[in-house]
């Protein structure tokens, strides 16, 4: 069984359309559309078309080497990786409680990173849609365009995202791919100067970020009836929840509800996560699709991120965030919080969120304390799991008495959204695309669709595997359209 | 102040990413609130940041990552041919990176274990699907397929060089970072 528009009958019959590669996302990833003469839609599918292998090569590192080496996954969210790996090795080490000050220095460092990555997401990458319409130029789609036309928004943009890198600057290092977290705690703290400097622009980046909810309500307001069915379906989802079931994107234990709202479980401790969640693979994408154990991988597909978060969560721990969570969940009658484009909006509340944590933990003497390591007894294996800018994140390590790591599973945030996405293009195929000559400003809905959801093609292309070494790529009508070799050094030609 | 502007020839500049993890290209934007001066001298060609998907005649293309598969050694010739200047930004196009750390996986044990015997999977099945571009045995920094004019290092190369790269080429000077602005983390 497979999901509908998921595989076409007879394939061979049909047109196919590609868009190549998915832009303004992050990572490599492709759409192909199949239609019949009549431009009926008979299948749909989002392609991870890369891998990378980072499960397999770090194996045999020494586990310290683990925090660095893994954020080179994306340079976005590196630091989710960062310290999904390093919550990961806490456990392995046996550290149960951080430090005061090495906590809250890496509650920072990932507020810093929600902050910049829901910016750039926002403002660089899919303000362009949202601004100028579905369809607009192609030309002037994008950042620069922004730029041009609405030069006050962009800068906002710029400069929160701005704001975000220099939290992660002084916590981690560096802007990307710093080395701030380590297995067991933090390798600094701020100084007095950095803490005054980055308190000086705090309550500016809360005050925009303010204004950033204000605007993607606006759109919503303008646009409701699209908004609301633009890509619109059902879904499960999963998140991490604190105790009090309040919105906790550093820590706490998985929430699930089924599509209809039912709780599926709850405070469920992820260093059991695969008790609960299963794998799927298909051949035509090199990203796997988890599913809910319970309900088996036809029915088991749920999504992840900020849409699931802030409509999951009983609260929001800052004030501000919590109010806009309460407006969205109340807006046309909750409508909006189950829609495609619901994402964004959710995705402004968490960044107001980030930006009040920022602040209030700049005034949290711990982050200019010294007592940064702890220790614990030792363990065979680990599993860490944050809440990264696009969603839940799962590492897993075993790690040997050599301290050598001898087992990696990591299930990143676009994986958890892989059917989602997917079930959110056919929508918009079914609804925009059936029976109409396809245009490019056509084909930009379905990125939009795919853009909602922040996914980072990136993160996704961990997996390392490899196909058989000689591939005819077959055409449409039987014939062969090109064969790939390989040459002595192992790189593949393709010959026409 | 408001005097007529003579229309400059802007520098147009196409971007990808190949087999790297954005972080380059987070570096680009990195640059802050120059990027928004820095456009009223350059536009961009293809990149990840706009929805041109083909690479036009440039006059500077920035290639981020080596080459993993087939896909990004086609992206990477359609670079060279509509490129004036090549540059390899980062690791990973410079030497492969970390993703190069697969060089020496024996890559069909490796396949079978990520997609059909890992614990957890429903029903495994390596992807095979025409679709997906042909993976290459190695990862290759992209000087060994085609010439590369500039070298840029850094995981990622930090945002002022990248600034002084440009700035140099936009001012007709051969790009010269100096001291401090070169490095390799
Ligand atoms: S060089 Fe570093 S930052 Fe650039 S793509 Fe490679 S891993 Fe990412």
């Amino acid at each position: 069984m497979t999901f509908e528009l998921e595989t076409a009958i007879s394939p061979e019959k049909l047109r196919r359309v590609a868009i190549d590669p998915v832009s303004r996302v992050e990572g490599h990833g492709k759409v192909t559309i199949l239609l019949d003469d009549d431009n009926k839609v008979h299948q749909v599918r989002l392609h991870i078309v890369e891998f990378r292998g980072f499960e397999k090569f770090i194996q045999g590192r020494p586990y310290w080497e683990v925090p660095v080496m893994v954020q080179r996954l994306c340079g976005i969210c590196p630091v989710s990786h960062h310290l999904a790996a390093s919550k990961a090795l806490d456990m392995m080490m046996g550290v149960k409680q951080l430090t005061p000050t090495a906590e809250k220095i890496r509650r920072l460092m990932h507020a810093g990173q929600i902050l910049q990555s829901h910016a750039l997401h926002f403002f660089h990458l899919s303000s362009p849609d949202l601004l100028f319409g579905f369809g607009s130029d192609v030309a002037a789609r994008n950042i620069v365009g922004v730029i041009a036309a609405h030069p006050e928004i962009a800068k906002k943009g710029v400069l929160l995202r701005k704001y975000g890198q220099e939290v992660i600057r002084m916590t981690a290092g560096k802007r990307v791919h710093g080395t701030g977290s380590v297995p067991g705690g933090v390798n600094k703290s701020l100084s007095a100067e950095e803490r005054a400097e980055l308190l000086k622009d705090a309550y500016q980046m809360v005050a925009w970020s303010r204004d950033a909810v204000g605007l993607i309500r606006q759109l919503f307001e303008q646009n409701l009836t699209e908004y609301n069915r633009f890509g619109r379906f059902r879904s499960a989802g999963m998140c991490l929840v604190a105790a009090d079931g309040s919105m906790d994107l550093y820590h706490g234990g998985l929430r699930a509800r089924d599509a209809d709202g039912n709780t599926m479980f709850d405070h469920f401790d992820y260093s059991r996560y695969w008790d609960v969640i299963g794998e799927d693979v298909k051949p035509w994408s090199y990203m796997k699709f988890p599913f809910f154990k319970s309900l088996g991988p036809e029915d088991g597909s749920y999504r992840v991120g900020p849409l699931t978060r802030v409509t999951h969560c009983d609260s929001i721990p800052t004030p501000l965030a919590d109010k806009e969570r309460e407006a969205f969940v109340a807006f046309d009658g909750g409508s909006s919080a189950g829609a495609t484009l619901g994402y964004h909006w959710a995705r402004m509340i968490e960044m107001l969120h980030a930006a009040e944590c920022i602040k209030d933990l700049l005034h949290d003497d711990d982050i200019i304390g010294h007592d940064l390591m702890a220790t614990g007894q030792r363990q065979e294996r680990g599993v860490g799991v944050i809440e990264a800018p696009r969603g839940t994140l799962i590492h897993h390590y075993r790690v040997d008495e050599n301290d050598q790591v001898i087992r990696a599973n990591l299930i990143v945030s676009t994986t958890h959204n892989n059917q989602a996405m997917n079930t959110a293009v056919r929508e918009v195929a079914k609804q925009y695309l059936d029976g109409v000559e396809i245009t490019e400003g056509l084909l930009n809905h379905i990125e939009i669709a795919i853009r909602a959801f922040d996914p980072c093609l990136s993160c996704a292309t961990h997996a390392l595997g490899q196909m058989p070494l000689e591939v005819a790529i077959v055409g449409a009508d039987g014939n062969v359209i090109d064969e790939a070799t390989r040459d002595h050094r192992g790189l593949t030609r393709l010959v026409s | 102040m408001n005097a007529p502007q003579t229309p400059v020839k802007k520098l147009r500049v196409a971007t990808t990413s190949l087999a790297g993890c954005f972080g380059c290209h987070m570096s680009i934007l990195d640059i802050d609130e120059r990027i928004l001066k820095l456009l009223d001298l350059i536009e961009f060609d293809r990149s990840p940041l706009t929805d041109i998907k083909h690479c036009g005649p440039c006059d500077l293309g920035l290639i981020e990552g080596g080459l993993c598969n087939a896909e990004n050694v086609h992206v990477l010739r359609e670079f060279r041919k509509n490129c004036k200047i090549l540059v390899a930004v980062g690791a990973c196009a410079i030497n492969g990176g970390l993703p190069a750390q697969r060089n020496h996986l024996d890559l069909r044990d490796i396949l079978e274990e990520v997609y059909q015997t890992e614990v957890g999977l429903s029903h495994g099945g390596i992807p095979n699907d025409p679709e997906l571009p042909l993976p290459l045995n190695q990862v290759h920094p992209i000087h060994e397929v085609v010439k590369v004019d500039y070298f840029l290092p850094g995981c990622p190369p930090p945002a002022d060089a990248i600034w002084k790269l440009l700035t140099d080429l936009l001012a007709g000077r051969t790009p010269n970072l100096g001291h401090g602005l070169l490095h390799y983390d």
